[in-house]
């Protein structure tokens, strides 16, 4: 009696370990910051969602909710997500780091995902792109296409991936144009098409032919069309706003990894991670190359994107000084992950404080 | 022909029947606006209004939602009915919400019991000092205080994020716009197990009833429903309008300011840049659907916190935009103030050709 009641408590507990491993369906939930709309950030995101639905078909639902403001509201989102009966969900911006945490404590079986954070647990893994890698193959061809060597940056917040990706640009531009000058603006926000086309215009009047942004709104795109200045697309390609200003966009292209980690999850393979992929993985990717990019660049900036993918460079290579003038990398030195991680100056050269 | 005529008092009726015709309006129109989006309006209406009521958690969601705009809306109310426009309740909000995050952060290492109400403390005042600005500026130069406190959320939104961007920065937090999560002791303690509610929602309601004591039973209360109905009898009466704009702010704004620091301590456990959500600038909306009438506005505060917990459940379920949602909500709004016509007007048939030779 006792033996049978021991086995079939031990079937019982397989049979709920197969379950849990592998399973037939499953729903992928998404929470963006903006909208699916915004036609940067949280359009290429959903794209990433898309490409999930198209590659395991009938094996998995997609679900999302958009423009969840990173306050009190985001954790309540992510409850009613993971409480609608989601296997896997994908908060995608980094105000959603700690009600992600709290929300994946209270829920253990539900995997979480979190875009640009630094926190994880057993259950919550992060994953972001090495933009900075782009912004190098970008940073090249400003330098090279600036006529008034001025170089205008659009930032949003002074948070290590925008100081790094400001960085890498200006490095680049510097090391293909010694005279080149970054005039970098904060606008403190994401997704502000205003606030970004009045930098922009702000930009272009202190003498930027080359306009850089670390936003998510195509305004400033739109800006360098009507002033018939240069642009770069981000986050996703952006010709449509800008055909004739945008020389090429850094691309985020997050499909490849949705699709490997919702897979997991089907398999019952998916474990908590951090990933940080760049060019190599196809993770970062660019639109391409205007026709108004002479043959010339266009080689550099190849090369550069092939070299990066193969890893004989690295846009953090020295030597390079801070902006204090002390010494950073030494002469060949390449930048380490945890450096990156918390980057908090700006490189020699680079006029202007940095907001702290 | 229809015409409009003014009525030679309001109608006690229509006062009371309006915002449920205005949301009886929402709903019709809202379903069309669903129904054009091809999705099912009666299941979506269901959803957004319905399923809320029924699971414990959107029941505890919805008074994680309401019980800041029951707070804020009360304490608008009063200086509206007074005709004291207060338009910054959400710069009010924010910078109570900084001050008592301050001050639990300035403790971090000390915690106690004294910690929370100490926090409080320091928010209500921020937000009253917040407030008299716009108020002080009023009763001295008489400028608008509808534009003042309007600009000062501005004001209070850079504060807030050059604060987070600074001095209360988490240290091990890779230079991200955040403070520290705050210390346990610092933390709203929560109402019902396993949700987000917490002890926020019963001082909202009890604000709420010291607000209809106030309004039905103390002489303030009854000054304040003169003046705002009529100014001159006040003046003859002796009631001080310069009080009662002192008053009505530094209510309004205390109250406001306690909500930042409920929100901050409570559903969010930390400042960020994001701690504003429109609390103060919804809580407009709700003090107008309630009529200015504090249990009238628990009301609407649990209506308009409705249709967002629900809003949210109709993305998931029915893959509504999230603009969709906001369109339903500026109906509602939209249908309030339009129906208000009739408070004060009243429909009138008449035969066109007869009116014009009479």
């Amino acid at each position: 009696m006792k033996l049978t009641r021991t086995l079939l408590a031990a079937a019982a507990a397989l049979g709920l370990a197969g379950a849990a491993a592998a399973a037939d369906k499953i729903k992928v939930g998404f929470i963006y910051v903006g909208p699916v709309g915004d036609f940067g950030w949280s359009y290429q995101h959903d794209q990433g969602r898309q490409a999930i639905e198209a590659a395991l078909g009938d094996k998995v639902e997609t679900t999302y909710l958009e423009s969840v403001p990173e306050g009190p509201d985001a954790e309540r989102a992510l409850r009613q997500m993971a409480r609608a009966g989601h296997d896997l969900i994908f908060a995608t911006s980094f105000g959603f780091m700690n009600p992600t945490l709290k929300v994946a404590k209270q829920f253990p079986n539900v995997k979480f995902e979190h875009a640009t954070g630094y926190k994880r647990a057993h259950n919550v893994s992060t994953y972001s792109a090495r933009f900075y890698e782009g912004r190098h193959v970008i940073g090249l061809i400003a330098g090279r296409m600036t006529k008034t060597n001025t170089i205008g940056y659009i930032a949003s917040f002074p948070i290590p991936e925008v100081v790094r990706g400001i960085n890498a640009a200006y490095l680049a531009a510097k090391s293909v144009n010694p005279d080149v000058k970054f005039k970098i603006v904060w606008v403190n926000t994401w997704f502000d098409p205003g606030k970004e086309a009045d930098a922009a215009n702000a930009l272009i009047e202190q003498g930027a032919d080359v306009i850089m942004q670390h936003t998510d709104s195509p305004a400033p795109m739109t800006v360098a069309e009507e002033k018939g200045i240069f642009a770069f697309g981000q986050a996703s390609d952006m010709k449509r706003f800008g055909p004739n200003a945008q020389l090429t966009a850094i691309i985020d292209n997050w499909a490849p990894y949705y699709v490997r980690r919702a897979k997991a999850v089907l398999d019952g393979t998916w474990e908590s991670a951090d990933t940080w992929d760049g060019i190599a993985s196809g993770m970062v990717a660019f639109a391409p190359f205007s026709e108004r990019i002479p043959p010339e660049v266009r080689a550099e900036a190849q090369a550069a994107i092939e070299a990066i993918a193969a890893g004989k460079l690295h846009p953090f290579t020295g030597p390079i000084r801070r902006q204090d003038g002390s010494v950073w990398l030494k002469e060949g030195e390449v930048a380490d992950d945890a450096t990156l991680a918390g980057m908090n100056f700006y490189v020699e050269g680079i006029e202007g404080e940095l907001p702290k | 022909m229809l015409r409009l005529e003014p009525r030679k008092e309001p109608s006690r009726l229509m006062v009371w029947a309006t915002p449920p015709a205005a949301v009886l309006l929402t709903l019709v129109f809202g379903m069309v606006l669903f129904a054009a989006l091809g999705k099912d309006p009666l299941r979506t209406v269901e959803i957004i209004f319905v399923e809320p009521l029924l699971s414990p958690f959107s029941r505890a969601e919805l008074l994680v939602k309401a019980a800041p705009l029951v707070l804020i809306g009360v304490g608008l109310s009063l200086g509206f009915r007074a005709g004291v426009w207060n338009i910054g309740a959400e710069g009010q909000f924010i910078i109570g919400a900084v001050a008592g995050g301050a001050a639990g952060l300035a403790v971090y290492d000390t915690p106690g019991l004294w910690v929370l109400p100490m926090m409080c403390a320091a928010g209500m005042l921020g937000g009253f000092a917040w407030a008299m600005i716009p108020a002080i500026l009023r009763i001295r130069f008489n400028t608008n205080e509808i534009l003042v406190s309007l600009m000062l959320v501005y004001v209070a939104e850079l504060w807030l994020s050059a604060l987070v961007g600074g001095p209360l920065r988490d240290p091990e937090g890779f230079n991200f716009p955040e403070s520290r999560l705050f210390h346990d002791s610092a933390t709203m303690p929560i109402l019902i197990e396993g949700t987000r509610a917490h002890v926020g929602v019963l001082v909202a309601l009890a604000v709420a009833g010291l607000a209809w004591l106030a309004l039905q039973r103390h002489v303030f209360g009854f000054s304040l429903k003169v003046m705002g109905q009529a100014p001159r009898a006040a003046r003859f009466a002796g009631f001080s309008e310069r009080r009662a704009v002192l008053a009505c702010m530094g209510v309004s704004g205390a109250l406001a300011g306690l909500a930042g620091v409920f929100e901050a301590a409570g559903p969010v456990g930390q400042l960020v840049p994001g701690l504003p959500a429109g609390y103060g600038f919804t809580a407009i909306i709700v003090a107008f659907l309630g009529r200015l009438h504090p249990g009238g506005v628990v009301l609407a505060g649990g209506v308009m916190a409705l249709t967002y917990i629900g809003g949210e459940s109709a993305q998931l379920e029915m893959q509504l935009p999230a603009a969709a949602i906001s369109v339903f909500q500026g109906m509602l709004l939209f249908f309030l103030l339009g129906a208000d016509v009739f408070v004060n007007h009243r429909l009138r048939l008449r035969r066109a050709p007869a009116t014009e030779s009479a």
